[in-house]
Formats: C-alpha cells, sequence, structure tokens
C-alpha cells in the first residue's frame, strides 16, 4: 500500500491506468500536507523536484515532510571539498548529494526534520512558512524560546541555530525547505562539516556559515521528530485553513509519479555532484624525502583543467613529469580515478624503482586533497 | 477596415491578400514569413505583391532585450552563477537560460522569447540588477512582442515518453483533422497525451491511445495528410476515410518498427584510459597459454574443517588464501620466475567502475589466515570504491577468480609488468575414476595460465603448474613445505 488513507475509495477511484500523483491531488483537495515514507536521501529530493516540477503550484499549497539516513547535503552552487570531509565519509559510508535549492551545507540524520514549502512563485512568503514552525514549536512549549531571523534562520534561546534555510525559484513554482534539528549526532554533525582542505582551496563557489548549533531534545527531551512533525503538520493547517489528513507517499513509486527514477538517478550522478561545483584551484605541496614538492591544479566541472608540478631540477626526468601530466589533465576530481590512472601509468611505463616510488608519493599528496 | 476601402486591383491580388491574411493566423509559425505588405496598410499597386513567403532570412529579426524580473521578496540583485546557454544557441520559449543565487534561493531564469542567443550580458559569479537585460534574444521577424508579465502557465511536459499528464481545463490543442480521427474513434481528446508542442494533441498521439486501449498494434490508417484547412471554408467534400474493402478479412500489415536507437561515440576518459593504456601495452607481450585441471576434493575436505575455527576467529575463510600462498611456495621451491623478493599477488577484482587489481603485499610472510584477513579488506575496499593507490600498484603476480561468475577455461592477459597471470574457472563437481579405478565425485576446477614467453618457456610453466597442482591435491604436504 503506498498510499495511506482513511478513505479506501478514494484510492480505488483514482487508481485508473493514466491516474498519477497530480490527479490523485485534485481529487483531495486543495491544500496537501505529505509525508515521505523513505529514508533516502536521494528519493527525497527527487520527490521535491518532481512535485515542483509537475504538480500544479498556482492555487495550492503543499507541505512535504521527511527525515533522511546520515547525509550530507550542499548547495547547488557548493564545493563539496570545501564544505565537508570527504574522506571521513567515505570511510563512514556518509553519501553526498547536491540540491538544486541554494544556500549552505546541512548534516541529515533521522533526528533532523526537513521540511519543503510548495507555493505558486507570486505567492513564495519565506517569513511566513518559519512562523509556522515557530508557532508551531511555541504550542508546544510555550516558553520555548525560539525566533526566526532575517537570514532566515531559526535560533534557539537567540544563540543556537536549530534551523536552516534554501529556496528555488523556477518559472512559475517556488519551494522553500529548511531543517530542524531534533536530536541529531551534534559530534559526527561537527566532524563531517568540517573540511582539512579548506586553505588550499581558492573558488566563488557559495560558502557556507557555520553557527553553534543544538538539538531542541536538548532543551526538552519531549521535543522528539515525531511529536514535532505532528505539531508543524496542525499549524500549517491552522494556517492554510484546511483540514486534509496527512498523505504518505512511496518516493520510488514511478507509475504515481513518472519520470521520478530518473530525476533520482540523475541526482546520483558524479556529475551533478561533484562536476557541477563552480571552477577552483587548489595549490598544495608534499614533502617526498626531505623534497618539498609544489602541486597546482585548476578543477572545472570537477575535472582537472591544468596541472602542474614545482619541483628542483632532476628530480625527476622531465618525459615523465609530461606525461604524468598528461594523463592528469581531463581526469575526475577523484581518489579513486586517480588511483587507477596512477597503477596505470606505473604498469606502461617502465619506470625504474625510486621514480615509481616517487610517482607514487606525489599522487598520495595530490589525493589526500580530493 | 477592408470593406470601406474600395480595391481596385485585379481580382487574384485581392484573392492572394484575403488567403495570407488567413495563413497568417491559420498557421502556427510561418517560419521566414516577411510578409511584403502590413495588415492595415494596402497598397493599390498591383505586381508588388507577387512573393508571399521567403526561404531565407534577408534581414536579422527584431532584438528583443530581456530583462531580469522581479524575483519577488524585494530583492534588487543576483549573482549569475550558471549559464545553461551560450551565443548563438536557439531557445524556446520556457527553455532554461541560466541560474542566479540571492540570499539562499536559487532561481532557473527561463526564457519568454523563442529565438537565438545573441548577447549575454553577465559573467559568472558577477551581479546582475533586477529590471536591466539578461540577454539579447534574437527573434524571429514578424512576431507580435512578448508579454511583458511572465505568462502564468500549468507546468511544462515531462519529456519521457508515457507522460500520464491531463491537459486540465485548457482548451485541448489539436488540427480538425486530428479532432476528426478522436471523433470518428470515440476517444475524447482530454484523455490522450499530448505529444506535441505546448500540448498539441498529434495524430500519432491518438493511434497510440487506440493502441493503448486495444492492445494491438494498428494497420497503418487510410488517412489522408493532415494539412492546414484551406481558406475558403468549403464543406469537406470527400470523405476522411475511403470506405474499407469487402468482407474479407485483410492481411495483418504490421507497420514496419522504426529503430530510433543511436550510436553513441564517447570519448575513453578515466578508468576506461587506464584500461585501454595497460592492456595496449599488454599487447607487446607474448603470451601463451597453458590449461590444467586440478583436482580439489582434499582441499574441499580440509576447507570445511577448518570453516569453524576460522568463524569463530571473525573469518569467512574462502579458497583464494590457498590459491595465493601455494603459488607462493611453488615459487620458492622450484621455479624463480621472477627475481623480485616481494611476491606480491594481486586478485583480479570485478568493482562498478569495472576491473581493479589490488594486491595482497608480501604473501611470502603471511600464512594463510593473514591472507585470508588481508583478502577481506581489499574486498570491502573495492565495494566501496575506496582502493587506495598503494592497493593498486606493485603486483607482481595476479589470479583471476573468473570461476566465481562463471567459466571454466580463459585466456587471461598478461598486467605489466609481470610475466605470468592465472585464471581459475568454477569448481565443478565431476565423476573421475580414483586410483583403484573407481567412479567417484570430484571437485574440479580448471586453471588457465598465461605467460611471458621471452622469460619463461612451456616446459617451466608446466613444472610449476604441476607443483602448484600436487599441493592443492594433497594439502598435507603443504605442512611438509610451509613456511
Amino acid at each position: 500500500m503506498i498510499l495511506r488513507l482513511s478513505d479506501l475509495n478514494v484510492i480505488s477511484k483514482s487508481v485508473r491506468l493514466k491516474s498519477t500523483l497530480t490527479t490523485f491531488f485534485d481529487e483531495i483537495g486543495k491544500d496537501i500536507i505529505i509525508k515521505s515514507s523513505s529514508t533516502g536521501i536521494y528519493e527525497n529530493l527527487a520527490l521535491e523536484d518532481w512535485i515542483h516540477d509537475y504538480v500544479d503550484l498556482q492555487n495550492r499549497n503543499i507541505l512535504l515532510l521527511c527525515r533522511n539516513s546520515p547525509a550530507v547535503v550542499i548547495g547547488r552552487h557548493q564545493n563539496p571539498w570545501q564544505e565537508c570531509n570527504l574522506p571521513l565519509m567515505r570511510r563512514l559510508g556518509i553519501p553526498l548529494a547536491r540540491r538544486r535549492s541554494g544556500g549552505g551545507t546541512v548534516f541529515h540524520d533521522t533526528g533532523n526534520i526537513n521540511m519543503t514549502f510548495f507555493t505558486s512563485k507570486k505567492k513564495y512568503d519565506r517569513h511566513r512558512n518559519l512562523t509556522v514552525v515557530t508557532n508551531a514549536l511555541k504550542e508546544l512549549r510555550p516558553n520555548l524560546d525560539v525566533n526566526s531571523t532575517d537570514r532566515f534562520d531559526i535560533l534557539l534561546n537567540g544563540h543556537y541555530k536549530i534551523s536552516g534555510t534554501a529556496a528555488k525559484l523556477g518559472r512559475t513554482a517556488a519551494y522553500h525547505h529548511c531543517t530542524l534539528l531534533c536530536s541529531v549526532d551534534r559530534s559526527l554533525l561537527s566532524s563531517v562539516l568540517k573540511s582539512n582542505n579548506s586553505q588550499v582551496i581558492k573558488s566563488n563557489a557559495t560558502p557556507s556559515v557555520p553557527s553553534p548549533v543544538k538539538n531542541l531534545m536538548d532543551v526538552d527531551p519531549s521535543l522528539d521528530t515525531d511529536t514535532v512533525m505532528e505539531a508543524i503538520a496542525s499549524q500549517y493547517k491552522k494556517e492554510f485553513d484546511f483540514a486534509t489528513p496527512v498523505i504518505t507517499v512511496d518516493p520510488t513509486h514511478e507509475s504515481l509519479m513518472p519520470g521520478v527514477h530518473k530525476m533520482t538517478r540523475d541526482l546520483l550522478t558524479w556529475e551533478w555532484v561533484y562536476g557541477k561545483t563552480p571552477k577552483f584551484s587548489v595549490s598544495t605541496s608534499v614533502v617526498v624525502d626531505r623534497v618539498n614538492i609544489t602541486l597546482d591544479m585548476d578543477i572545472k566541472n570537477g575535472k582537472v583543467e591544468r596541472f602542474d608540478i614545482g619541483f628542483p631540477d632532476g628530480w625527476l626526468p622531465l618525459e615523465i613529469v609530461n606525461e604524468f601530466t598528461s594523463t592528469m589533465n581531463g581526469s575526475r576530481f577523484c581518489p579513486r580515478e586517480t588511483a587507477v590512472l596512477l597503477s596505470a601509468f606505473i604498469r606502461t611505463n617502465s619506470l625504474a624503482a625510486d621514480i615509481a616510488e616517487k610517482i607514487h608519493r606525489l599522487c598520495e599528496g595530490v589525493i589526500s586533497v580530493m | 477596415m477592408a470593406a470601406v476601402i474600395t480595391v481596385r486591383g485585379p481580382f487574384a491580388f485581392m484573392r492572394r491578400l484575403v488567403s495570407a491574411r488567413l495563413h497568417k493566423h491559420c498557421c502556427s509559425r510561418v517560419q521566414a514569413a516577411c510578409l511584403a505588405y502590413r495588415p492595415h496598410s494596402y497598397s493599390l499597386t498591383a505586381g508588388q505583391q507577387r512573393r508571399f513567403f521567403r526561404t531565407s532570412y534577408a534581414a536579422a529579426g527584431p532584438i528583443m532585450q530581456f530583462k531580469l524580473s522581479d524575483i519577488g521578496e524585494g530583492i534588487m540583485e543576483v549573482t549569475v552563477k550558471e549559464w545553461y546557454v551560450k551565443v548563438g544557441d536557439k531557445v524556446s520559449q520556457f527553455d532554461s537560460i541560466c541560474e542566479v543565487q540571492s540570499d539562499k534561493a536559487s532561481v532557473t531564469i527561463t526564457s519568454r522569447y523563442d529565438g537565438i542567443i545573441r548577447k549575454l550580458y553577465y559573467d559568472i559569479d558577477s551581479i546582475a540588477n533586477v529590471g536591466n537585460p539578461l540577454v539579447d534574444i534574437e527573434t524571429e521577424a514578424g512576431e507580435v512582442e512578448g508579454p511583458q508579465e511572465d505568462v502564468v502557465e500549468t507546468p511544462p511536459m515531462s519529456q519521457e515518453e508515457h507522460t500520464h499528464q491531463e491537459i486540465k481545463g485548457q482548451k485541448t490543442q489539436a488540427t480538425p483533422a486530428v479532432r476528426r480521427l478522436a471523433t470518428e474513434n470515440n476517444i475524447k481528446l482530454s484523455e490522450v497525451v499530448a505529444s506535441g508542442k505546448d500540448g498539441r494533441i498529434l495524430k500519432e498521439d491518438i493511434l497510440n491511445f487506440i493502441a493503448q486501449q486495444t492492445g494491438a498494434i494498428l494497420p497503418p490508417a487510410p488517412f489522408q495528410e493532415i494539412r492546414p484547412p484551406p481558406p475558403a471554408p468549403a464543406v469537406p467534400s470527400a470523405p476522411a476515410k475511403p470506405k474499407t474493402p469487402a468482407p474479407s478479412i485483410p492481411t495483418p500489415v504490421i507497420p514496419k518498427p522504426v529503430f530510433t536507437g543511436k550510436d553513441r561515440t564517447e570519448p575513453v576518459k578515466g578508468f576506461q584510459k587506464a584500461m585501454v593504456k595497460t592492456m595496449s601495452s599488454a599487447l607487446k607481450i607474448p603470451h601463451f597459454g597453458y590449461c590444467d585441471e586440478v583436482d580439489l576434493t582434499q582441499l574441499v575436505r580440509l576447507r570445511s574443517e577448518l570453516k569453524g575455527l576460522s568463524e569463530s576467529r571473525g573469518m569467512k575463510l574462502s579458497y583464494m588464501p590457498f590459491f595465493m600462498k601455494l603459488r607462493n611456495i611453488s615459487f620458492f621451491l622450484d621455479v624463480q620466475i621472477i627475481a623480485q623478493a616481494a611476491h606480491n599477488i594481486g586478485l583480479a577484482m570485478d568493482t562498478t567502475q569495472g576491473l581493479l587489481v589490488p594486491n595482497v603485499k608480501n604473501v611470502q610472510m603471511l600464512s594463510v589466515f593473514e591472507i585470508a584477513v588481508e583478502l577481506n579488506r581489499l574486498q570491502i575496499l573495492g565495494a566501496s570504491g575506496q582502493l587506495g593507490a598503494s592497493d593498486l600498484t606493485g603486483g607482481t603476480f595476479t589470479l583471476s577468480n573468473i570461476g566465481s561468475i562463471g567459466g571454466t577455461y580463459a585466456k587471461p592477459v598478461i598486467l605489466p609488468p609481470e610475466v605470468a597471470i592465472g585464471a581459475l574457472g568454477k569448481m565443478q563437481v565431476l565423476p573421475r575414476f580414483n586410483s583403484k579405478g573407481d567412479l567417484v565425485k570430484a571437485h574440479i576446477m580448471n586453471v588457465s595460465w598465461s605467460a611471458d614467453h621471452r622469460i619463461i618457456d612451456g616446459a617451466t610453466m608446466c613444472r610449476f603448474s604441476n607443483m602448484w597442482r600436487s599441493y592443492l591435491e594433497n594439502p598435507a604436504s603443504m605442512v611438509l613445505d610451509l613456511k
């Protein structure tokens, strides 16, 4: 059962051959609250995109609620190498996703509530949406000191950030989404969102503004994600004046949402997650047997566009350096791919042992920045 | 008003005048329509209007300056983050032009006009002001100036073929001939999925709808070609469909399937490039192959005895650690194929990116269990795409367990600068005769070696393989020679 509703008749009427979620919404009513049954970050981002692209939002408001298993989500124009600790994420198996809206980097886990407010472009009003959230929290706990700022954050006790915002405006519709920290793993959050390479990277990508954070459950243990989501749903219904129950949707259901599979796949590709990084350059150095070697790279669309090694004369034969540089040019700025290119390089160029060793160490220096 | 002006020109001119006006209204897009007159100024001199259509653009169309419209929330400036078009690209109304960002909001700007991009006003990361021009679009001549306000419309159609998009409350777009086809087949236009531009329903859409409903591929309908209606509002004299022939069952005509797949040329890059380079280098090595059959019945027994012990140490024991270790012993005892002291035995691994060959370092110093632990570590890293440079380099010999996927014999390619490689086929239970002449069940695996004939000759390979095989067939003899 993908759609859970009290009224089964509504479902059977709607499940005709050409029925989709849009027709279903029309039968349900004007404004709707949806909850996603999945905790997959890419699936939930694809669900957001699908609703934005295919649902008629001119006279309708939709609220989408979901939670995700641990993941890091960067904004549309951000640089993941600058924003998060990619080696740590790889070791822990935490996926990286890039969303289509702007804004900064967030860490998601099931203690973090995600809310997306869909409206027509004309009715786009972020302050109104945030007021729904703060009012919902104040309904639950009247003494709670939560307020939204003019940077569209929500602060707890005037100091701790518990919610960040991002938005996407299309031709006719818009969505504003934000997070809410209820019971997130704070130590994991801070270690994953700290990049070791921010000094060596120069870029114009949107930087994140780090702030001290706190969980709602830290101040009141009864404020868990389920309680808070319920409160937000009721406040939203009050604000927009409707009473339809919350619908749960499975974002992998292709026949209900034609095109959603492709949207999910598109969000998973390397070209989208890493390749959409605005142009940046890396300047670092590596010490090999007490010799300092400088490395300068320009990365465009996630691929190495320029690769320069600075080394003292005679440290490496020039042809080998040129051969290595041409191997690196055009390759992805990705440790996996670089390791494979290095092994192929060493195999196909018969190198003396010491030269092979130097190239190896050089490469490790490059990989450490990726 | 036309009624007031008396036209004194020839009748032919009069007719063309009227039909040309109707054409302009009826046709959806008049391609190079430089009509030689303006609607409200009639020239009375005949001979001027000979040609109504030109086949080429004699002059450029008007350049429309597309200004950055209001984003909302009182925002006055945005940063241009990405261009989706460049100068010279053809765009249609509602195509995406660029992505701008303002204060945590990412906005997709779509085109207001159809035409060709002639100028981009900003570079990436520059600040654009609301109300100032963003791009110049050369629209087609004769087009009416686009609306100043963004047109509010239902969301765009999906590009996917079988969209189930309903056309809500809008007048469905279809030519009269298509409408006729629909009425004749009792089809409601609102139920048909439109694939034409702007939600226009085409003849193919009706046919597809019918096919879906009846579940059959229909013979090509004997209809006339769909044409814009003639200017004179004549009653259609000829019926749209000629009478179907007499009662005999017509032979089914399957329309010739049109294969729309296209060949794709992709540049070789990344992993693929590495593979191409390695294999091209391998081609220089003169390979010779040598295959044999190994009876692993005893080894199977040994492994099942050791399984419990290994699992109590937290490790699942496979056959590979045995294959690797015994290979190493054979080296020492008889055949010194490589001068290298370190025996780093590689394992060919099939990953989502393709073939990777990480190696276990210094097999000569490791016990079978330690090799198993190391293999496990490499397999986990390989599966999650985290094999490092040191794991992938330094191999001196490779084993490929292609049999775990399938196959018996193979002809593996040596990975330079190594001198030999072995491919292990799958283990099968087969009937064999034992030394007493009884028929027994045996666990048989085939091994295929390839070696560099510049360095190794057939006899050497044979002796090495025999030695390796004898250890595997009599694992107890390992005990004598294990170091």
